[in-house]
């Protein structure tokens, strides 16, 4: 390998992506808008969900009980009614998504263990509903406790929020935006040099490249090294704006952190390498890209658990580079943990790079038949 | 010119022969190029003329045949070959979203030119291709004539000892062609052997050689004087007050293998002239009630043309 025509293809690179203002567009573009996206809009955990109060009771007790729903921040109160049936009411004008009722007699039924607080929810929202029967078992739990001290014989059950342990406040963003990395590197590497061996077939150049001393290993590793640098650039600005705007911590060192994302790049790059030696088109290469794509975001980790995926299905998903980059950026940032200790996942990441690359450079030849 | 020895060849081809599936691209082509000539490949498209030359370059596998290319095997040692060549393909397949000098930079990279010496012979191609104005000028953004005479720049930029051009002006209007031309006589002058495809004729008179492709079949090889001068005797233009009867009399008579208009004339060419054939033409025409003059004329190429094109077509319905 020539080091000199090694770096020509690399200032070839970086000077046609300079002039590619959709390719430049899509670097900071495409982590911005899904960082956005995910971090605000889609959210798991339903927060300020509007919320109607009538407290019949008001007493002392029954004011405990709605501050403590109201503290968990699942519902925002926006509206005060005299009844139940006034709740009812908003719920069907769509005004409110839950009604908290407070009965008259709440200090006695209260007393006699019957139902004491009712939450009316609008159903035709099924998380909203999950949300809200999860918020009534809470203030409940949470006003017996405070009451009946000592508490009695069966102790209230635990609150099913297990895995608050390191998202405490249960917020989404703090789980989505370390998988969000992996995510949009997965996306626009694959993508970018899914593109550019086809595209330099389809505009003529591949003609003049192989009719040049230029080695297959040095055009292969010249249209990689670019996009290193790009993926990190992505890595950085998803990192600064999910510190920035969600207040995503990072546990461990930040030297992991780019480490890890390094060894997603290379995988992803090379892949799509290998995409583009086998498509025929631009339009194919995403074609492809996507292809690998969806499997990639849904049986990684990132969108459902893991732990719940068939075995047949786990076994598919230990392929995809993005399931091994989960684990490590989860254990890194969340965790604290360091890349030694998670090994294993750094070693399949660089086996599937090694094994991409070679397949790449060898699918290619200087040669038009 | 005389037939060249083995030493001073720069192309030796024996038996080539491409198949694309059933298709024959080339058919078992022989050739021979001699050092510091302007050799023409002339065809119609789809005669094999681009097949052949990526089969030289190595740029594709022969289905057959043995080649040799400035004294190495082709396409075993291709990659040897490449710091010694040149090629202009017949798309235009410099970067289009580079400027004229990223382009001639990545080729001078690419051929691993000494810096130094790369700056000076970017310098220097700049300054005589004339785009001293036009350096930082996107390639995609120039005229046809413009970047052609780009792609002959970055194609020399090794000063190679054999240039591949692969219709090199198909794109290119008549005062650019006459410019591109020049600079490859110039370059046939400095000691480049030029081996250029075309289907204009009066390109192919210009070069040193021409061979004659027509489906992949060679079927003339000679100096522009050999082959027109094959053909002595069997060129005829007739002058008659009507042309088109007269040419429709003429089609089909036994012996005539063409005849086309030009202006208020007919050139004829005959397959024979010793024989009678003239004698036929002149019949012909007077049973049709033409006057007609009928007198030699020089052939020229086009004629060598159809006439081997049709020496094939012969051999084929035979």
């Amino acid at each position: 390998m020539n080091l000199r025509r090694l770096w020509a293809v690399v200032l070839k690179e970086l000077r046609q992506m300079r002039r590619d203002r959709i390719t430049l567009a899509m670097i900071v573009g495409i982590p911005v808008m899904q960082l956005v996206l995910f971090g605000y809009a889609i959210n798991l955990n339903l927060r300020g969900l509007a919320a109607g109060i009538a407290d019949q009771a008001n007493t002392a007790g029954s004011r405990a009980v709605v501050m403590d729903m109201l503290a968990t921040g699942v519902v925002a109160p926006v509206a005060e009614a005299r009844t139940p049936d006034e709740l009812v009411a908003m719920l069907r004008r769509g005004e409110i998504s839950v009604g908290i009722a407070v009965p008259p007699d709440f200090e006695q039924r209260k007393a006699q263990g019957r139902e004491a607080v009712q939450v009316m929810v609008d159903g035709s929202d099924t998380s909203v509903q999950g949300a809200a029967a999860q918020l009534a078992q809470m203030a409940l739990d949470a006003s017996t406790r405070a009451r009946e001290a000592p508490p009695a014989s069966t102790p209230p059950p635990a609150p099913i929020g297990v895995v608050a342990f390191y998202n405490p406040e249960r917020r989404s963003a703090v789980n989505i935006v370390p998988g969000l990395i992996g995510v949009i590197l997965t996306m626009t590497m694959v993508l970018f040099t899914g593109v550019s061996i086809v595209r330099e077939r389809e505009r003529g150049n591949m003609e003049l490249l192989i009719a040049t001393p230029l080695s297959r290993t040095e055009l292969m590793v010249g249209k990689v090294l670019p996009f290193i640098a790009i993926g990190l650039v992505q890595t950085t600005v998803i990192l600064a704006l999910g510190i920035w705007l969600f207040t995503v911590p990072v546990r461990g060192s930040l030297l992991d952190v780019y480490f890890a994302a390094g060894l997603l790049i290379l995988a992803n790059l090379t892949l799509g390498l290998m995409i583009s030696t086998k498509a025929q088109s631009q339009f194919q290469a995403m074609q492809m890209t996507f292809f690998v794509f969806l499997p990639s975001i849904l049986l990684s980790g990132f969108m459902f658990p893991f732990a719940g995926m068939p075995k047949v299905v786990q076994w598919l998903a230990e392929v995809m580079p993005l399931t091994h980059f989960l684990r490590l950026i989860r254990g890194i940032m969340l965790r604290g943990a360091g890349l030694a200790e998670m090994w294993i996942d750094v070693v399949a990441l660089l086996a599937f790079t090694a094994v991409m690359m070679s397949a790449a450079i060898l699918r290619f030849h200087k040669r038009l038949d | 010119m005389n037939a060249p020895g083995d030493a001073d060849l720069a192309i030796r081809a024996h038996g080539l022969t491409k198949r694309f599936g059933t298709l024959v691209a080339v058919d078992h082509v022989d050739l021979a190029v001699p050092r510091r000539n302007v050799y023409g490949f002339l065809g119609p498209n789809g005669s094999g003329k681009s097949t052949t030359i990526r089969m030289l370059c190595g740029l594709l596998t022969p289905s057959e045949g043995e080649i040799d290319v400035l004294g190495l095997s082709v396409p075993a040692q291709a990659e040897q070959l490449r710091t010694r060549i040149g090629y202009m393909t017949q798309k235009f397949s410099l970067f289009e979203d580079l400027t004229v000098r990223e382009n001639l930079e990545f080729l001078a990279d690419v051929q691993t030119l000494p810096r130094a010496r790369a700056k000076r012979r970017i310098d220097e191609l700049v300054e005589q291709y004339h785009f001293a104005d036009r350096q930082r000028q996107l390639a995609g953004t120039m005229s046809g004539g413009q970047k052609q005479r780009l792609a002959l720049a970055c194609a020399v930029i090794n000063e190679p000892e054999l240039l591949f051009l692969d219709e090199p002006t198909s794109a290119v209007d008549p005062e650019s062609r006459r410019d591109f031309w020049e600079k490859l006589f110039e370059l046939a002058d400095a000691g480049t052997t030029l081996l250029v495809s075309t289907h204009y004729m009066d390109e192919a008179e210009r070069c040193h050689r021409i061979a004659i492709l027509d489906r992949g079949v060679l079927v003339a090889d000679g100096t522009p004087d050999e082959l027109t001068g094959e053909l002595a005797g069997r060129t005829l233009l007739v002058a008659a007050a009507d042309p088109r009867r007269a040419q429709r009399a003429l089609v089909g008579v036994d012996g005539v293998l063409s005849v086309a208009q030009i202006g208020n004339s007919l050139r004829v060419l005959i397959a024979d002239g010793r024989g009678d054939a003239r004698q036929r033409v002149a019949d012909a025409l007077a049973r049709a009630g033409q006057k007609a003059d009928i007198e030699e004329t020089a052939p020229n190429l086009e004629d060598v043309f159809v006439s081997a094109t049709h020496d094939g077509e012969q051999e084929r319905a035979a």
